[in-house]
């Protein structure tokens, strides 16, 4: 089929955004024809102050080079302006005489600066702030000349101020309001603002107005003359008044115009084969000027010339941020207040802080934030997502960090981090991937994306992040619900809860049998629900259940960790982080034996056997002559301790021995995740008790135990939990804990978020409150524990299990 | 096709794996939970992970490294995963389970 014809006018952020979201969706449709006025290929507009300021080069922002054009095969003509469209033939028509055809025509022609009507504008030495030719035409004037004038106080006269400043040259800026930037600040963050560039050197003159422009003599600025009389010096004069839409082609060509061309919801013209996207298009009466609104609009205009035609574009609530290095300022949204609306302020004039949020029918409608900008992107997703305040009122100013955990899985960047910014640090997956990912495929829950793009998929740290992506991506359609309320797999529609209680109530002691019951549509399960069922059929019936080494992944039925190249770990125990000569004799000897290739002293107080292969591990289990340490499981780790009264001069306990006698009273437990205790025998806490599921610190008078801490993926400091006077007590009530944990907390689910979900008060009844309660669950602990084995010594012991471990070898190859 | 006598079918745990030393690498051996046997090099596509210590499900196992999920009896990653594992032609006679070795790479 032959291709249908595009043409380009305008080779800027906007149109070239558009084509590149317009490639992804339908490569092959278009040959793709781009005119573009410039003679640079597209280039970050937003980026040319850094470069004035001489932060940047031009090399560095240019976002498209000429190769990507070329890769993609559109033709590209630069430095040629269109004049013509000539819509009847469908041909546009450029300076130099060439011309193309279309079958759709894409307008991208941008704005152009506004120039001041009053006499003198166009001497030499005046221009407009818009694109590279303008940059580099101010670099130069700053190595010649010494005055400039800036008229205009909005973003771009204050960065363009700020950059002329920086090259030296003695900079004033002219503005007709009361305030800087009056559409992006109110007067009090204003004024805090010009405080901040003053300080920097830039004069200014508000409410001024220019009057003319006067000439040296040779045709070249001189000075400024304001409508007051006054003069002042100037050799260079930026105008930067606001910018019109560059409307002029498309008026010739007969589309209605009104500052900008007037598009539909499909970013299509009034003639349906046109588009314009940008600066210069004009949709419900709003011609955007910032980046973000048009790239919106450029995503559903490439739905559109790809012929997809579902996606629409309702407008844009805006942030604008200044980049000015060192000036922190962000607004958004309605940030002026007015009738029907509350606001609440902070301002601390001399910390140069002001933060200003503006509330409607509890919802925020607004913020103006100067010099504390970090939770500008959370407002303005608060703002964008209509979120009802009225729960968080109280702690709103204070920002996303003040919600308690709310910010703990790294939700508050979602919204405003960059496509480049790396959001999975396991997986190495950045936020576009993942946006681009979500698009594509029409992902629309978090299980999708990790299986599409493999972010949060391993340590899960991100997925809290990779929620507020999807949300950000796919707005209400995301499929997002706390793990409590979502099905275990997609073998079964009842989630976690529902399968521990039909396990309980149905007394189900077997896979197969909690399988047929629960109606579960696989034969067999699958690998995340079979590990879950396991352990709830084990942990709830203990004696009655039966282990299935096929439903354990594979650490927990090798009894050690597997590493990269399929070896083995091997961690043997030691009871409370204490050894004995004779023990390190025998480790020593193994690791020569069997070569291991690395010996490794680890977190948990004990010794580490790297890259034992799996045939071996039955031998150097019988060599080590020491139980399994656990270290693979989710189960008890370690109790890793102090050196206690014993030895060290401040110990106030013996907390070497609490540990040792906890370590064998938890010895064999399985549990929903993995546990880990440590005891400390005085305040200052040198085993670290305040991050692991219970923590134990000894006093003086007694011992305190803290519970739920965990130092992994995200730390989370245990909290205080009970104080005790004996280490008997202190074994009863872990014991209790751990036992409550193992009964009711969900699989893969660590005490940290066990409390989070059930709340401390529920276990503070169950195990402090109810002595009674306190005694069956530690009763019921240890008789679960009464039943299991160091599971080494098992498999030496047991043919069965020990077939696991042994390879077929070549030479029983026989011919049948 | 030369079938070589692997084992007792009974050697192999159901829903279980057995490794056999290949001439040219362990294959890894899995039983389903219907009692069907299949063959593949025991290497995931993706790292190399030994699919023998996987977890079996109906006709799949899960890699013990990344959680790949591997076709039994195509050798092939579950999509969106794209990979593809050496399978070798495996079958239950009289309890025994046989195997031949194939030599022809049909990954492509």
């Amino acid at each position: 089929m032959k291709k249908l014809k595009l043409v380009m006018v305008g080779n800027g952020m906007a149109g070239v955004r558009t084509l590149e979201e317009l490639l992804k969706v339908a490569p092959d449709l278009y040959d793709i024809t781009v005119f573009g006025a410039e003679p640079h290929p597209n280039y970050n507009r937003i980026l040319l102050s850094p470069v004035l300021a001489g932060e940047q080069t031009f090399g560095d922002i240019v976002l498209n080079d000429l190769d990507w054009y070329a890769d993609n095969g559109i033709r590209l003509l630069l430095g040629r302006k269109v004049v013509k469209i000539d819509r009847r033939a469908r041909k546009v028509y450029a300076e130099d005489g060439s011309e193309a055809e279309y079958d759709r025509l894409l307008l991208a022609t941008g704005s152009t600066p506004f120039i001041l009507p009053i006499p003198g504008n166009r001497l030499d030495g005046v221009i407009g702030y818009r694109d590279i030719a303008d940059t580099q035409l101010m670099m130069e004037a700053a190595r010649t000349y010494s005055h400039a004038v800036v008229i205009g106080g909005g973003l771009l006269g204050l960065e363009a101020a700020n950059g002329l400043k920086q090259r030296g040259m003695d900079v004033t800026v002219v503005h007709i309001a009361d305030w800087l930037l009056e559409r992006q600040l109110d007067r009090t963050a204003g004024k805090l603002l010009q405080g901040a560039l003053e300080e920097r050197g830039i004069r200014f003159r508000l409410n001024e107005q220019t009057e003319e422009l006067l000439d040296n003599g040779d045709g070249r600025v001189c000075a400024v003359k304001f409508r007051n009389g006054e003069v002042i010096p100037a050799d260079l004069v930026v105008m930067a008044a606001g910018i019109r839409p560059s409307t002029e082609l498309a008026e010739r060509a007969g589309l209605p115009c009104n500052r900008g061309i007037l598009v539909n919801d499909t970013l299509q013209t009034y003639d349906p084969r046109i588009y314009a996207v940008g600066e210069c298009a004009n949709h419900r009466g709003i011609a955007y000027g910032l980046v973000a609104p048009l790239f919106e609009q450029a995503k559903v205009c490439a739905n559109h010339l790809a012929q997809l035609g579902f996606a629409s574009y309702r407008g844009s609530v805006t942030s604008t941020k200044l980049k000015v290095t060192g000036i922190d300022l962000f607004s958004a949204g309605d940030f002026m207040g007015g009738e029907g609306t509350e606001t609440i302020t902070l301002s601390d004039p001399i910390g140069g802080v002001y933060k200003k949020l503006v509330i409607k029918d509890d919802v925020l409608v607004g913020a103006c934030l100067y010099g504390d900008t970090a939770d500008g992107g959370w407002y303005f997703r608060q703002i964008r997502e209509n979120a009802n305040i009225a729960g968080i009122r109280d702690h709103l100013m204070f920002g996303e960090s003040a919600l308690g955990d709310v910010g703990h899985q790294g939700q508050n960047s979602a919204a405003s981090m960059p496509d480049s910014a790396e959001v999975c640090g396991c997986n190495g997956v950045c936020k576009g991937t993942i946006v681009k990912a979500i698009q594509e495929n029409g992902l629309f829950s978090v299980d999708e994306v990790k299986r599409h793009t493999k972010a949060a998929s391993s340590c899960g740290s991100c997925a809290g992040l990779v929620e507020q992506i999807l949300i950000s991506t796919v707005g209400g359609a995301a499929d997002v619900k706390p793990k409590s309320e979502k099905p275990v797999c997609g073998c079964t529609e009842l989630n976690h809860g529902q399968v521990r209680q039909a396990i309980r109530e149905h007394h189900l002691t077997s896979m197969a049998e909690a399988m047929r019951f629960m109606d579960w549509s696989t034969p067999n399960g699958c690998a995340t629900c079979r590990p879950a069922l396991n352990y709830y059929l084990i942990s709830t019936w203990p004696g009655e259940a039966k282990d299935d080494p096929q439903s354990r992944l594979i650490n927990e039925r090798a009894h050690a960790n597997i590493q990269k190249d399929g070896t083995y770990s091997v961690v043997p125990r030691m009871w409370g982080g204490v050894t004995t000569p004779a023990e390190l004799r025998r480790i020593a000897d193994v690791a020569e034996k069997y070569q291991v290739p690395m010996v490794k002293v680890t977190g948990g107080q004990r010794i580490d056997l790297l890259g034992v292969k799996k045939e071996d591990l039955p031998k150097v289990w019988k060599d080590l002559d020491m139980p399994s340490g656990h270290a693979y499981g989710k189960s008890i780790r370690t109790v890793k301790t102090c050196v206690g009264s014993e030895f060290c001069r401040f110990g106030t306990q013996n907390s070497t021995q609490l540990g040792i006698d906890l370590e064998h009273d938890l010895f064999n437990m399985w549990s929903p995740h993995k546990v880990k205790l440590a005891v400390s025998g005085c305040p200052r806490n040198c085993a670290e008790a305040g991050i692991k599921d219970i923590g134990i610190i000894g006093v003086d008078s007694g011992w305190e135990l803290y519970v739920g801490g965990n130092g992994g993926i995200k730390t989370e400091v245990a909290e205080f939990f009970v104080k005790l006077k004996s280490a008997e007590e202190v074994r009863e009530y872990s014991a209790a804990f751990l036992q409550l944990y193992r009964e009711e907390a969900f699989y893969l689910e660590r005490t940290v978020h066990y409390l989070q979900r059930v709340g401390m008060e529920h276990v503070r009844k169950a195990v402090l409150e109810d002595a009674e309660n306190r005694k069956e669950l530690a009763a019921r602990l240890h008789y679960a524990l009464s039943l299991e084995r160091d599971p080494w010594k098992e498999r030496l012991e047991t043919p069965h299990l020990k077939q696991e471990f042994d390879r077929i070898p070549l030479k029983q190859l026989e011919p049948a | 096709m030369t079938w070589l006598d692997i084992c007792a079918l009974d050697d192999i745990a159901p829903l279980g794996s057995r490794v056999v030393a290949g001439p040219k690498g362990d294959i890894a051996i899995f039983r389903t939970g219907d009692d069907e046997v299949f063959a593949l090099d025991d290497r995931c596509p993706h790292k190399g992970g030994p699919l023998s210590q996987g977890l079996i499900y109906g006709k799949r196992v899960a890699c013990p490294l990344h959680n790949w999920q591997i076709e039994l009896e195509s050798g092939q990653a579950v999509a969106p995963d794209v990979g593809c594992a050496h399978r070798h032609p495996a079958k239950v006679e009289n309890g025994r389970v046989l195997l031949a070795l194939n030599a022809v790479r049909h990954c492509a």
